[in-house]
């Protein structure tokens, strides 16, 4: 097993968990460490009880693993919650002036910190969190120096006074520590190597950035406003126009509109969002102007849990709008496949002129991980397809010399003039049209006319099946178990397959990256020699595992599904597959012991 | 609205006959409306592929079919939002938005509001005959109160709302209204509303002579009264306007309310827009710019 150490810190909200949590982040990452970071929190400004993981190692950590090693509790709740699932070699830091400890699992080390005498509380109110943060250094055998140069970037702009406090109350709680709890048996390593650490929603607004977006709007809605802001933030410099807009009906409409005008033009949202979107999809597909339009997935139906990740929308994407079009679907499998994924997808809503869809989740898009800056490729390939965008051009004429919209093709693509164009007026119409965008819907309808355009649209659909890549099987082709999952989940059900394959069950992953268009051919010629399958996925109905039964007729052996809310965890999937194994079940539902 | 003027080629009424014969029923309002706003354009001399005209759905949002400029069709209730993108991303293009007052005020009421208090850069007209048409007659959210209609059989029951006093309450820098039987009124409006630097909001009165037998155009005749004839209007006074916004039955004021010039236009405000429209912006950022990007998360 790969080594890794993670720290649990929890608390109410507004008792300051993400400090420190961005402290100790930071840290990590300037060792040249790996870190995957992921927030559980309510939809509440104040109160209710938050809890911070971070899970570090030299070696890249693809998920929050099932382990805490150091837990910090910031108030009694936290202590309450959390204590019980300490197990041998993890640590608690409490406040001893504040916080009763419970009773701790044999080998585990209760580490009480008396703050009111180490610090003077009248002063610094988050004096505790500051003492545990050196004190947790301490004890992972990090050396003073690094928490010094952090706190003074943080503090730097509170003046030279706030800086030095703040360094001399960590200095307490670090040789506190030093005098008074055991080391952790494994002390941090340090590489050379250097990342980046960033959230998914960062990721998409930087990879949207990266594949030349020029337009970018939203309406706030969690999980997917991080991707606002990263675009509020940096449009001047990056040349972007970023609006907020009256709802999400505004929203994808106005994102068409800068589309068609012939910028790429991206937004995103999240399940609600979506649904007054999907209209505007059908706008997009009709009219053949390329947009994209991100999903981020949290708890359903409705308001649902507003805070918390589910992967309950594949069924919404699937039939997003009413009536036949050609769409793409994408559901990135990690934070740096974040990045990626928006201009692949750019390029095939530009060369196929349809709505480009990236399914992201709350785990993806509010999780953070260190990633190679060389991953962060801001000179991605970038392909407009047949765009027509000055006079010059001549690839939209016909025989005639006439130019017309949806000239019908053999590829469904026809070139695209954008307005301001001399000698390519037309109009777009939502309305059934001809090639030359006259509507057929009303006075003119035609039943031959609607069948070649219906069927110039749809020929599309194998172009883009030929364009986008087939999912390929991870691990030993020989496995007893085939872990069958898609987008977010890979990283999990990777370790999942490590500890398996280490128990004596060999286990090898199939994670579907594009969900359309699908290559159900080529999953089916990957499963036909497996001996267990199982489909794995965050959500109650199994609708990946419907969506591949419907496309396939391909039936698992068993399902592993999680839709309490918070993400599988690897013993989870482990122990679901044994528990199959067994024959004792073919539907596992794991619990989350976390209380969060 | 900014205009751009041909440097060369002269535009002509010809070059904005749209592929097909407008096919609102003979004598409908809208065909006023479409040959004053064509008149406009070549009295503007701006040329056709730099227009956009943009619509919703319903009977009048046929109109882009109708005329030669580059045209969107969209969706019920949705031309101002996708009229906005298009003018974010190329403020050189001159945008038009048509439609009906079910499309407008109705199912688009939300971005009707609030594309007016950004001052967005475009002329939106809105044909409003006070009735659903292309639904074959139901009743609209102008229709007036006690108005019989397939979908109020026994009369009206709720208040019309008023587009002019709204488009002023919601911060329209230009807000007028015409009539469609009055061709040379209209197209000086048109005109008005495109040069305009911000929202033109043009409320028309184009009569739907197949389902509103209540507001026909021997009903509006006699009533119709410009506000150009009042010499002592100040169509720069925005409570005057709001006084004469409130003006029905006996005494219907069509004209220029209200305008401002003060206000910035959406795409005036917005520094990333100084070095040009971003339809023909570089698409990749430079590199100390994204290496500053990558620095951040570091």
């Amino acid at each position: 097993m790969k080594q890794t150490f993670a720290i649990g810190i929890g608390g109410a909200a507004g008792q300051g968990v993400a400090t420190p949590g961005d402290i100790f982040a930071k840290i990590f990452s300037r060792r040249g460490l790996h870190l995957n970071a992921y927030n559980a929190y309510q939809s509440i400004i104040r109160g209710g009880h938050t809890f911070l993981t971070i899970r570090t190692g030299p070696e890249k950590v693809t998920n929050l693993g099932d382990r805490v090693d150091l837990l910090i509790p910031l108030n009694q709740d936290a202590m309450d919650r959390h204590l019980r699932l300490l197990t041998a070699g993890a640590a608690c830091l409490y406040n001893s002036d504040t916080i009763k400890p419970g009773v701790a699992a044999e080998g585990a080390q209760l580490c009480p910190l008396p703050v009111s005498k180490l610090a003077d509380i009248t002063r610094n109110k988050v004096a505790q969190n500051t003492i545990a943060l050196g004190a947790g250094l301490s004890m992972m055998g990090v050396g003073f120096q690094a928490l010094e140069e952090v706190l003074a970037e943080q503090f730097k702009r509170k003046g030279e006074a706030v800086v030095s406090e703040n360094i001399g109350i960590a200095r307490v709680g670090y040789e506190y520590a030093t005098a008074n709890f055991r080391p952790f048996a494994w002390p941090l390593p340090m590489t050379g190597n250097r990342s980046a650490v960033l959230s998914g929603n960062t990721a998409m607004a930087m990879g949207g950035a990266a594949a030349g977006v020029k337009f970018y709007c939203a309406y706030p809605m969690s999980p997917s406003t991080g991707v606002l802001h990263w675009m509020a933030a940096h449009a001047r410099r990056a040349g972007i126009m970023v609006r907020q807009v009256e709802d999400e009906i505004g929203v994808v409409n106005m994102a068409i509109g800068a589309a068609h005008a012939g910028v790429r033009s991206m937004c995103a949202t999240s399940g609600g969002g979506f649904a007054l979107m999907s209209e505007g999809l059908g706008l997009s597909a009709m009219m053949e102007t390329p947009v994209v339009v991100i999903d981020c997935q949290r708890a359903g139906p409705s308001t649902g849990v507003p805070t918390k990740t589910e992967q309950g929308d594949l069924w919404q994407m699937l039939g997003a709008a009413f009536g036949d079009y050609p769409r793409a679907l994408a559901a990135p499998l990690d934070i740096g496949d974040c990045f990626k994924v928006i201009s692949e997808i750019f390029n095939i809503a530009d060369r196929f002129q349809c709505p480009g869809i990236v399914l992201c989740d709350l785990l993806l898009s509010e999780g953070r991980l260190s990633v190679d800056p060389k991953d962060l490729d801001f000179d991605p390939v970038i392909d407009r397809g047949e765009l027509i965008t000055n006079a010059s051009s001549v690839s939209g004429a016909n025989d005639d010399g006439k130019y017309k919209r949806y000239k019908i093709t053999e590829s469904g693509v026809s070139p695209r003039a954008i307005p301001g164009v001399p000698g390519h007026t037309h109009t777009a119409a939502s309305d059934e049209h001809d090639e030359d965008g006259v509507l057929i819907s009303d006075e003119f309808t035609n039943p031959t006319k609607r069948r070649v355009m219906m069927e110039k649209r749809m020929r599309k659909v194998a172009g883009i099946e030929a364009a986008v890549p087939p999912p390929v099987l991870w691990g030993p082709h020989d496995a007893d178990v085939t872990l069958i999952g898609w987008g977010s989940t890979k990283g999990v059900i990777e370790e999942a397959c490590e500890i398996l394959t280490e128990q004596g069950i060999l286990a090898n992953q199939l994670q579907i990256r594009w969900l359309v268009p699908l290559h159900g051919d080529a999953i089916l010629d990957i499963l036909k020699d497996a001996r267990h399958t199982f489909i794995v996925e965050n959500n109650y109905s199994g609708q990946f595992a419907r969506y591949l039964r419907s496309e396939t007729s391909f039936v698992p052996n068993g399902y592993i599904r999680k839709y309490d809310g918070e993400p599988f965890m690897p013993h989870h999937i482990v122990e679901a597959v044994k528990e199959q194994l067994s024959g004792k079940t073919k539907l596992s539902v794991p619990a989350h012991e976390i209380l969060v | 609205m900014a205009t751009t003027l041909a440097a060369t080629n002269h535009v002509a009424v010809a070059d904005l006959k749209g592929k097909v014969d407008p096919d609102w029923c003979p004598g409908c309002g809208d065909f006023g409306v479409l040959a004053a706003v064509q008149k406009a354009l070549v009295e503007l001399q701006i040329p056709n592929h730099n227009v956009v005209t943009i619509s919703g759905i319903g009977c009048s949002s046929n109109f882009p079919g109708f005329i030669n400029t580059y045209g969107m069709h969209t969706l019920h209730g949705r031309a101002l939002a996708v009229a906005t993108g298009v003018k974010l991303a190329n403020h050189d293009l001159t945008v038009l938005v048509t439609g009906g007052d079910g499309d407008g005020f109705g199912i688009g009421g939300n971005h009707f509001v609030h594309s007016m208090r950004r001052n967005v850069d475009l002329l939106y007209i809105v044909m409003d005959n006070q009735i659903y048409g292309l639904t074959t007659g139901q009743t609209s959210p102008t229709s007036r109160v006690g108005m019989k209609t397939k979908s109020m059989p026994f009369g009206n029951i709720e208040a019309p709302v008023n587009p002019i006093s709204l488009a002023l309450a919601a911060g329209a820098t230009f807000v007028a209204r015409g009539f469609s039987a009055e061709q040379k009124h209209l197209t000086e409006l048109i005109k008005q509303g495109i040069q305009h630097k911000g929202f033109s909001f043009l409320d028309v009165f184009s009569p739907c002579v197949t389902y509103n037998h209540d507001n026909t155009y021997q009903w509006f005749r006699p009533r119709v009264k410009k506000l150009e004839d009042d010499t002592g209007y100040d169509s720069a006074d925005w409570m005057a306007a709001m006084g004469k916004s409130l003006l029905w039955d006996t005494e219907i004021p069509i004209g220029k309310f209200f305008e401002r010039t003060d206000v910035p236009t959406l795409h005036g405000a917005e520094p990333v827009l100084d070095a040009g429209p971003l339809a023909h912006a570089d698409m990749r950022i430079p590199g100390d710019v994204t290496r500053s990007f990558v620095e951040e998360l570091m």
